[in-house]
């Protein structure tokens, strides 16, 4: 048994797969790179490499379908060790198989992956719903989120389709970066959260420090009022609710407050 | 101004509430020309406190109405405050709305103010103004008002997503007797229709290559469920029956809320909203449209009102034993799908890792099926040789006690007295 560190990312991920194929070393277990090395297994440090990592991924393409592929994406979004191990065991599983192994959902990892990435197109789902936007006065639509997994990526295409006349930004506060759409293209962008939004590490309600427009705190109220318009109180579920729109999404969305 | 429009708002959103349908999905309008909005397979933005999601903007245009039906709020004779919209209102309000990526789009109704074909034409004008003026391609839902005109109704299904007219009652004599004013009959002559024009564009497609939009999402309709006394089997029945001759995409179901204190033949005010019926037909509805069963096998005149304690597919499988044990290696997946405790996703994951070897209770349990119901109505690799059949009440019973079902305390059938 053999512990593997890598930097987390996609290409150290593959690498190590690419590593463990050219020592045969197949019984792997991974960790990060910060990670305290075990006792007993032998510690390896395995560095990304864009050629090892892209020589895999073709033979990915090669060897499971689309639909995979994309599970196999989105599971890597998790960002979480075990999804990580399941990814690695993944690879190691179909590429010693000659012929299509990825839709045997009898085995663990298979499964495990097919899993993972339902929760990460959860998040991302939730994400295409829960984000709330606030209009500035430089008409620049902000909103900010802290989702669970890190899916901006996959939330990029879906809001550049959809609003296509608005420059809009969404930043993810726990990872620390945001997509920002300028009328023409989409951009990563970094910035300063603690100056927008000062209380996000005590996750008390949203307090904006940016000049909102006009109108802004006229559709806030008449969202917040419709919102409990539409509810019928005879049939009230509060579990349910809670179920749907859990806990930690309120404080990014204005009509509920915590 | 604010607060007049705050006032509309929340008016008209009280009213448009027991309207069901939320859904956004069906259509695929693109965002052309640099526009607003598109629409896909729909998000709900958000859920209220009673556990529905809202994922359009769910208002009438105006609550005035010469109709009279006992079950509404809106009726002429309840004493409640009366409000209307401006076109310009209702457009800002949901390209505002939609902006901050609240909605999915706009889901219109109305009380009838004057005549179907005035309240229509208002209507109709809303959702041109979004579409012609402002380059809206978010969803639009429209409702069609009882008795509108032909031309009007096709006229306005080239603009909208979805149209809907309501049977309001599964029963034509549960229509008479709240509703005077209504008919089925007029309900299925505006479901015809866009079903007819529907039909002539995909054959005219066959020929002419671009032929408009027209309903792209398809209709629907709701029946109030729990205010005339009709069975399970009426219901279910009249769904089938307008799935399957009008091509609807869904059929609601709204448990009565009680609203009416004239009215003595409804239910009295403050008794509880039969949620779990409610739910059963819901389940039956599914069944119909996802697992490949008949209306007539989940209910008959045998059995014409749904068990309130299993659900239907549960019942279905009891009620027919010769069906089962189903062979998990072997079977079809059609019988799969039937057994109770696995769904669509879990049968479709089967039947991709049989193919690979055997499969074993733990692996099925992995896969996410509901193994403590299905364990009576299966056999699989590891299951024990002689494992003793079991008459259809015994499974009922060690079903009932090895769960307590989560409906039992919030949605109890006991009738609410209301004191």
């Amino acid at each position: 048994m053999s512990t593997y560190h890598f930097d987390q990312s996609m290409t150290g991920l593959l690498s190590c797969v690419y590593r463990s194929f050219q020592f045969k070393d197949f019984d792997v277990k991974l960790a990060s790179n910060n990670s305290q090395a075990s006792l007993f297994d032998e510690c390896i440090e395995v560095a990304s490499n864009d050629e090892h990592a892209e020589r895999v991924w073709r033979g990915l393409k090669q060897k499971i379908t689309a639909e995979s592929l994309r599970s196999f994406y989105y599971c890597f979004l998790s960002e979480q060790e075990e999804a990580h191990q399941h990814l690695f065991n993944f690879c190691i599983y179909v590429f010693k198989n000659t012929h299509s192994v990825d839709r045997n959902y009898a085995h663990a990892d298979i499964l495990a992956v097919s899993q993972w990435a339902k929760q990460v197109g959860r998040e991302k789902h939730r994400m295409e719903a829960f984000v709330r936007f606030k209009k500035c006065q430089d008409e620049l639509f902000l909103s900010l989120v802290q989702p669970d997994f890190n899916v901006l990526p996959l939330i990029e295409r879906h809001f550049r389709n959809r609003y296509q006349d608005q420059r809009w930004l969404i930043y993810d506060e726990r990872r620390n970066f945001g997509i920002y759409y300028d009328l023409t293209a989409v951009h990563q962008v970094e910035m300063d959260v603690d100056q927008i939004d000062h209380a996000h590490k005590v996750g008390h309600s949203q307090s904006f420090s940016v000049e909102l427009d006009d109108d802004e705190l006229l559709y806030d109220q008449l969202w917040k009022d419709y919102f409990k318009s539409i509810n019928i109180e005879a049939r009230k579920n509060i579990k349910l609710h809670v179920q749907y729109v859990p806990k930690r999404y309120w404080r990014y969305m204005n009509e509920k407050t915590i | 101004m604010t607060d007049r429009i705050r006032e509309k708002l929340q008016i008209l959103a009280d009213a448009a509430k027991y309207d069901v349908s939320c859904s956004s999905s069906g259509s695929n309008r693109k965002n052309k020309n640099q526009g607003l909005g598109n629409t896909g397979n729909g998000i709900c933005h958000s859920y209220t406190e009673d556990g529905r999601c809202v994922s359009l903007l769910k208002i009438l245009f105006s609550n005035v109405c010469i109709f009279d039906c006992s079950y509404c709020v809106s009726r002429r004779s309840n004493d409640v405050k009366r409000a209307a919209f401006t076109v310009q209102e209702v457009v800002d309000l949901t390209i505002n709305f939609y902006r901050r990526n609240y909605i999915e789009g706009l889901f219109l109704s109305s009380g009838i103010f004057k005549s179907a074909d005035f309240t229509m034409e208002r209507m109709l004008q809303v959702v041109k103004k979004l579409r012609l003026e402002e380059n809206f391609n978010g969803y639009i839902h429209l409702k069609t008002i009882h008795g509108a005109s032909q031309e009007i109704i096709t006229e306005a299904g080239l603009y909208v997503d979805r149209m809907s007219i309501n049977l309001e009652m599964p029963t034509e004599v549960g229509l008479k007797q709240f509703a005077p004013e209504k008919s089925h009959a007029e309900v299925q002559k505006d479901l015809g229709i866009v079903r007819d024009r529907l039909i002539q564009l995909t054959d005219e497609r066959r020929v002419i290559q671009h032929v408009p939009k027209f309903v792209p999402a398809g209709q629907t309709t709701q029946m109030v469920v729990g205010a005339h006394q009709e069975k399970d089997k009426d219901i279910i029945l009249m769904a089938d029956h307008h799935y399957k001759v009008y091509q609807l995409k869904r059929v609601y179901f709204s448990g009565y809320i009680p609203i009416n204190e004239q009215e003595k033949m409804l239910p009295v005010v403050g008794s509880a909203p039969p949620l779990l019926r409610e739910n059963r037909l819901y389940q039956s509805d599914w069944l119909m449209r996802f697992y490949g069963f008949d209306a007539q096998e989940i209910v008959n005149d045998q059995h014409p009102n749904l068990d309130l304690d299993i659900d239907p597919k549960l019942s279905w499988a009891l009620r027919n034993p010769e069906h089962f044990p189903v062979d998990i290696q072997h079977a079809d997946y059609r019988m799969i799908l039937r057994v109770p405790g696995i769904g669509v996703q879990s049968a479709k994951k089967i039947v991709q890792a049989r193919r690979f070897g055997q499969i074993h209770i733990d692996q099925l349990k992995r896969m996410g099926i509901a193994y403590n119901r299905a364990q009576y109505f299966i056999r699989c690799a590891d299951t024990p040789k002689f494992k003793k059949e079991q008459q259809a009440n015994q499974i009922r019973q060690h079903i009932l006690q090895s769960g307590q079902s989560k409906y039992q305390k919030q949605l109890s059938p006991q009738l609410g007295f209301g004191f």
